[in-house]
């Protein structure tokens, strides 16, 4: 049985970087990911990394930026950890390898982004996280003989001791099918957030909330979930991301009369407002019949006020996307987008140094809320998220198992279990639904009534369609026997891992009675400070989701109200 | 807009099933779905998963090209099946039937999945891919030129979906080839400014006989990639970089074989075919063929010779004596070679941000969005043969 003092459950930037820094500690390290490390979705990120490197710029600058962009919910003790150590990781990356793009004197050049009040964000062309992502990977290339790869291996649960901790988890080879326990010290999710538990979604297929979900049913409390993140520039048909680089580079947005409305939400930033804000811009646009496109459907994206070369050269991607998948030639015309889930702010809770309240287990990135994005995260925050709190659970971790001896448990009865029910769904009885059916009405609905706007009516009908959805899923059969790369059993229990997110995110949205950040409640329109400025946790107590509250951490900006 | 909606339609597809545990040899699976003809092959094939049959194998994430996980063979070409839109896919189908298979020269692991870490990864690890950085290590970030950078962004912009691999022709013959995919990756360093091991990296790849020589110049892997990572391209700038800069002269032959090259054009106007082997082996020079190692390549090629000849491959005055073109048109050529030679600095064509540089057109958006339809205002330009020659067919 392999054991490990790090296990690291996911290999995108925030696991890849935790294994690097466990590493470099002296740890003995495992990163697992259920497909090969490059495909994990942090490759999409495009637009960039937030970090005060600029002689003009301060890294209280960034803090407030992003406390502002939480809309004052997010923990500014770890604003300020993520702010503070952003420039040193930025150089770190750079000195490993990261090829970002310079200025004419050979320094890193930086862009405008969205709720940042000067130029901040550190790119290579669009593909900055696919750029991130590789070099990391390189860097596993390099150190392969300190950090063992489990490639393509699927993790169906964790494993508590009797004490409670975490030590270690069970996963399925996906290329053999064989069924391993793995026993470790600590175990680090990094497995990403659950954007496929709505359609359309800028997530890729993979992102299916496996890390929120087993954590969850681990005992371990989750936070913020009700903020889940509208991006507002996604394809219409499959929403496919535009990156935030686009406006950042200068491009408008237009709605049917070709105006600016920007203008009404946010006179002073205008497109480059908070995501949340121009998001719900664009919404009103297109519910008001001021949309573009087939139904009025979308809003027009503008590239063409950008400088031809340097939308060739700095956006590169976004111009091939715009060709391949939305035929359109952004630098001659507009292209029509509308907002789309991208993002959830809140995840697994963790302290700043990773660690959840389960002792042994950590979380970092997307799967994770530190909360350093609070009501709504920033463009170009989520690497940075990443990669601090990734190093920093790394480090945390190692030093942990430097003080402790490998745990000693009995695996085999989980083992067993998790294997049984993998056989089970094997051989379920074609008399239910289909696996993809439940699938798309969860992410259709999500999408109808957990989005950028919200009610008491939706929610609760949401929250019935889920508890149906849940039932169902539970007979929902497939069509793969084999044990060879068998993606559709794995895909019935990403099914339970979707809906178990999509319950927590509707509960939260339900319980939060105001409108802050990503959640806008059209019945309680206004933010208020007074009930509301608060975490809302939820955690699984028999077989469903109880909610309790945790004070917000405000160190040196007092919450006031938010313009852009 | 370009984008008007088309009514879906009915794409008919077969897939290159192959299941390792049934003992049975893979076979054709054919299906029929409903999309709209700009949606992908993959769509495709996800919507038959989701519908019909759920078993059907393929890695999948992204759905824009940026993932690297669908690449796959579509009518006998590799792709990502997320690139390839199905109207596309349709004219490329012989019968009506868009064919997906899995990718080539690698070992197939189940239906559309091959074994991409026994091929492509560990090629990828053999170019000791991460950078050695130049010490010392600044405090900030090393100071390097913008266009370095995004020169060396377009390797980067490599995602590893293998499908440079899948056709390699060199590799098909010499699996060992290190290939494609890991050269441009080695590119990435070598044209790092950072890296330290410039020379080293170049001499270790260009004496591996399954190295940056070992590439045919069949272009299949620059019409492969759906990035435009121009894979050939960089094996050449390895080749360029490494002789004309460093002159390291390999084992392969390669470096005397492109000088031999470049020489006899400029001498002749046209290959002299006789000379470019004594050459490559002899050392570049008329006297070439009577060093001892041309000699032995000579003899050894000369069954090669005579089927040549008998077959009327080529005429053997013209091969002994060389082509003889009109002397302006020698000139003309020659002329090239001065123009090319006398500048400074090496032009490197990076077709990554080359070949769109084109005269500026600002269309105003207001103009667009009254007038949906905008010609695409020309072709773009042809991308330029880099100017100094290169050549190796071993």
């Amino acid at each position: 049985m392999p054991a490990h003092d790090v296990l690291i459950i996911g290999a995108g930037l925030a696991g890849q970087r935790a294994a690097l820094a466990a590493a470099r500690e002296g740890a003995s390290v495992a990163i697992m990911s259920k497909v090969h490390p490059v495909r994990s979705h942090s490759v999409a990120a495009a637009g960039g990394i937030n970090a005060a490197i600029s002689v003009d710029d301060d890294w209280h600058s960034h803090a407030y930026d992003t406390v502002k962009g939480s809309d004052f919910l997010g923990d500014q003790d770890a604003i300020e950890v993520m702010c503070s150590e952003a420039p040193g990781e930025v150089m770190h990356l750079e000195h490993i390898g990261v090829t970002f793009h310079r200025n004419d004197r050979g320094e890193m050049d930086l862009r405008a982004f969205g709720g940042a009040s000067i130029k901040r964000t550190a790119y290579v062309a669009d593909i900055t996280g696919q750029a991130l992502l590789h070099v990391l990977y390189e860097q596993l290339m390099k150190h392969h003989e300190t950090v063992d790869r489990y490639e393509e291996w699927f993790t169906t649960s964790l494993l508590r001791d009797e004490q409670g901790r975490c030590c270690g988890v069970i996963a399925r080879d996906v290329r053999s099918g064989r069924m391993e326990a793995f026993t470790a010290k600590n175990v680090i999710l990094a497995c990403g957030g659950a954007g496929q538990a709505y359609k359309p979604t800028t997530n890729g297929l993979i992102v299916t909330g496996d890390g929120i979900a087993m954590a969850y049913r681990a005992g371990a409390p989750l936070m913020d979930m009700e903020m889940v993140q509208y991006h507002p520039t996604c394809l219409v048909e499959t929403g496919i991301l535009i990156t935030e680089g686009a406006r950042g580079e200068g491009a408008h947005l237009l709605n049917s009369q070709g105006e600016r409305f920007m203008e009404k939400m946010a006179p002073n930033k205008m497109e480059l407002a908070s995501r949340d804000v121009v998001s719900r811009a664009e919404q009103i646009e297109i519910n008001e019949g001021r949309g573009v496109g087939p139904g009025g459907k979308g809003i027009y994206l503008d590239v063409t006020v950008v400088p031809r070369k340097r939308t060739l050269e700095a956006l590169r991607e976004i111009v091939n996307l715009g060709k391949d998948f939305a035929g359109v030639d952004i630098t001659r015309e507009p292209i029509t987008i509308r907002p789309g889930q991208h993002y959830i702010m809140g995840g697994v809770k963790t302290d700043i140094d990773g660690q959840t309240p389960i002792e042994g287990l950590y979380a970092a990135g997307e799967v994770a809320c530190v909360s350093v994005h609070g009501g709504n995260r920033l463009g170009a925050n989520s690497l940075l998220d990443t990669l601090i709190f990734g190093r920093r659970s790394g480090e945390h971790a190692a030093a942990r198992a430097a003080s402790m001896a490998m745990p000693v448990i009995d695996t085999h009865a989980q083992l067993r279990r998790d294997s049984d029910a993998i056989d089970a769904i094997i051989n379920r009885p074609r008399d239910g639904r289909r696996v993809s059916e439940i699938k798309n009405e969860l992410g259709e609905m999500m999408n109808k009534y957990a989005a950028v706007f919200r009610d008491e009516q939706g929610l609760q009908s949401a929250r019935e369609t889920i508890a149906r959805l849940k039932e169902e899923s539970e007979h929902a059969w497939i069509d793969d026997r084999g044990t060879v790369f068998n993606q559709d059993v794995l895909g019935a229990i990403e099914l339970s891992y979707m809906i178990d997110c999509a319950e927590t995110t509707v509960v939260g949205a339900i319980e939060r009675k105001e409108s802050r950040g990503a959640q806008f409640r059209t019945d309680y329109p206004e933010r208020n400070d007074e009930q509301w400025l608060k975490h809302i946790d939820i955690t699984l107590d028999g077989d469903g989701p109880q909610v309790s509250y945790s004070p917000v951490t405000i160190t040196q900006w007092q919450p006031e109200e938010r313009k852009y | 807009m370009a984008e008007t909606q088309r009514p879906p339609e009915q794409f008919s597809f077969r897939v290159r099933r192959y299941d390792p545990e049934s003992g049975e040899a893979p076979y054709w699976d054919e299906h029929t779905v409903e999309l709209e003809p700009h949606r992908s092959v993959l769509e495709a094939i996800l919507q038959a998963r989701d519908r019909f049959d759920g078993s059907i194998g393929i890695r999948c994430s992204c759905r824009q090209a940026i993932c690297g996980s669908c690449g796959v063979r579509v009518n006998g070409e590799p792709a990502l099946a997320c690139h390839t839109h199905l109207d596309a896919a349709l004219k490329g189908a012989s019968d009506g039937v868009i064919e997906i298979e899995p990718m080539g020269n690698m070992p197939v692991i189940k239906d559309l999945i091959v074994d991409m870490d026994a091929v492509h990864w560990k090629k990828v690890q053999r170019v000791t891919p991460w950078l050695i950085a130049k010490q010392p290590v600044p405090e900030r970030e090393y100071i390097v030129p913008h266009e370095n950078m995004v020169d060396v962004t377009q390797t980067m912009g490599c995602i590893q979906c293998g499908a440079c691999v899948s056709d390699c022709l060199a590799m098909e013959v010499d699996p060992g080839f290190i290939g494609p995919a890991a050269l441009a990756k080695a590119y990435r360093f070598v044209g790092d400014p950072r890296d330290d091991q410039q020379f080293e990296r170049l001499n270790d790849l260009a004496q591996d006989p399954q190295g940056i020589f070992d590439c045919t110049h069949c272009f299949k892997c620059v019409d492969a990639c759906p990035k435009d990572v121009n894979p050939m391209g960089q094996i050449m700038r390895l080749r360029r970089i490494a002789t004309n800069d460093h002159h390291i002269v390999d084992q392969n032959n390669g470096e005397r074989h492109e000088a031999a090259f470049t020489t006899l054009i400029k001498d002749y106007g046209l290959l002299h075919e006789a000379e470019i082997l004594p050459r490559s082996y002899g050392g570049n020079s008329w006297f070439g063929k009577f060093a001892p190692a041309a000699g032995k390549e000579l003899l050894s090629s000369l069954p090669v010779v005579i089927k040549g000849v008998i077959r009327g491959k080529f005429n053997p005055k013209i091969a002994l004596f060389g082509h003889k073109i009109p002397k302006d048109d020698l000139k003309a050529v020659q002329a090239i070679y001065d123009k090319v030679e006398s500048r400074e600095k090496r032009y490197e064509l990076n077709l990554y941000i080359a070949g769109e540089d084109e005269v500026e057109v600002q269309p105003a958006a207001a103009a667009a969005l009254t007038a949906p339809s905008i010609a695409n205002g020309g072709a773009e330009p042809e991308a330029a043969t880099p100017p100094s020659s290169e050549g190796s067919e071993q």
